[in-house]
């Protein structure tokens, strides 16, 4: 078949090619589809359609009710670099800093971080422990999934191939409460790394220092990346403690089912769980001013 | 199918009929004829086909050449004008910065990048932003001072 190559300049012309040609590539940075038709890992479909100019896809925009719709097109670099973000939702810039190189950091985008699909992807922790959901057109309209629905299996989502995922929502955090979050992982190297293990967590202190509402998401442990409900319970309503923590780590590494790569075995995965989110949450707990003990900082 | 592009490259205009799946790396080798950018991995990891677009480093062996349109492309080659080498070229090698020379352009053109957008990095700040470029020779000190070097300089 004859190769073809379409670069539209409206988001209208590019539902429009993907709705004739729905088996077409979608391709904005192409860090993660080009490299993989490379290596021969997945061929690029014969035909490309070229996101990168669709100004429709740009940009982070604060909504009036408090929460951000970041375009599809937003590199991590820009994510990297937001106030908003990282005064309000931390682990996703976190995250993004964590990609990559700075060349990695230019080129790639939210959006293909989300439908490369990978169990490792560094946004999808943060995504999940943000409740965040993602925008798919296709000609005919516009609709919202969960990210938690969004990701089904390892490269595999629930995107239509005519749709085309068009922005990322992040719902706004209550008001009031202090809302913390961090994402961090197990490296080997601290550039041109993928995660061995990721964990992010968002927590919500009242000012009696109490945990109000905890999440915990866990990266490169399972299929997709999970939140970890028996962690969660474990802090949710409790006064924090080191030794809350420490029961909080231990119980998400129930929702771990990790397996073995060329990275680590998947008993290593196993037993890191507890070390990484413990990790986070210390993190997280420092950003709120507060420490392990209650005492704050 | 193949599709006219005109790639700016060095502030020079090369037209050519490209393929849509072809990798910019292999297009400015191939076509253009500009070897300066070398090809390591291919597989986005070590940083040798380092490049800039629009003044941006950018792993030219996983993007699209045709998705480069009329943005400006530096190369190593276009780093020294007038017979004269650039300040990075000169510190890398006042500094021992080369070995085997394989990884030199790259570096050069991520440390360009970075002071392009920040004239005086700290040693981490170098590190960090030289993170995408492998050195197999283990000449990291060398690099290192060298890209301090060129800063002192105002490169």
């Amino acid at each position: 078949m004859e190769r073809g190559y379409f670069e539209p300049r409206e988001l209208k012309a590019a539902l429009a090619a993907l709705g004739e040609h729905p088996a077409a590539a979608i391709v904005a940075g192409g860090t993660d589809l080009v490299v993989a038709h490379r290596s021969g890992k997945k061929r690029l479909a014969d035909e490309v359609l070229a996101i990168h100019r669709l100004k429709e896809l740009e940009g982070i925009e604060p909504q009036t009710s408090g929460g951000l719709r970041i375009g599809a097109l937003v590199t991590h670099a820009e994510l990297e670099a937001s106030s908003a973000l990282r005064e309000t939702w931390s682990a996703v810039p976190d995250a993004s800093a964590l990609v990559g190189s700075p060349a990695t950091r230019n080129m790639g985008t939210i959006a293909g971080n989300i439908c490369n699909a990978s169990p490792a992807m560094e946004l999808g922790s943060p995504l999940l422990v943000f409740d965040a959901s993602v925008e798919l057109a296709c000609v005919s309209g516009t609709r919202r999934v969960s990210f938690a629905e969004f990701v089904t299996g390892p490269g595999q989502t629930a995107r239509r191939p005519d749709e085309m995922l068009t922005a990322v929502w992040l719902p706004p955090v209550p008001p009031g409460v202090r809302t913390v979050s961090a994402y961090l992982r197990l490296e080997y190297r601290q550039a041109m790394e993928i995660a061995v293990v990721g964990a992010a967590v968002a927590l919500r202190i009242a000012k009696d220092g109490a945990c109000e509402e905890a999440r915990i998401g866990l990266t490169a442990v399972a299929p997709t990346c999970v939140r970890a409900l028996e962690g969660e319970a474990v802090l949710k309503g409790q006064r924090i403690s080191p030794d809350l923590l420490e029961r909080a780590a231990v119980a998400a590494a129930g929702s771990a089912r990790p397996i073995d790569d060329v990275r680590a075995p998947a008993e290593y995965r196993q037993a890191m769980v507890p070390v990484i989110v413990r990790q986070a949450l210390e993190l997280a707990l420092k950003r709120s001013g507060q420490t392990a003990t209650g005492g704050r900082t | 199918m193949k599709y006219p592009a005109a790639l700016e490259v060095n502030g020079v205009r090369y037209e050519v009929e490209i393929e849509p799946h072809r990798s910019l790396l292999s297009v400015l080798r191939e076509d253009v004829g500009l070897v300066g950018t070398k090809e390591g991995c291919d597989d986005s990891e070590c940083g040798a086909c380092m490049l800039l677009v629009d003044g941006r480093p950018v792993n030219s062996c996983s993007y699209l050449a045709l998705q480069v349109g009329e943005r400006p492309i530096q190369t190593v080659e276009g780093l020294a004008s007038d017979g004269r080498l650039h300040p990075l070229q000169r510190a890398f090698l006042e500094e021992g910065g080369v070995q085997c020379g394989f990884c030199t352009p790259g570096m050069l053109m991520s440390a360009k990048a970075l002071l392009d957008l920040n004239p005086n990095p700290t040693e981490a700040e170098i590190r960090h932003h030289l993170g995408g470029n492998l050195c197999r020779c283990t000449g990291y000190a060398g690099i290192i001072r060298a890209v301090r070097k060129a800063a002192a300089a105002g490169a």
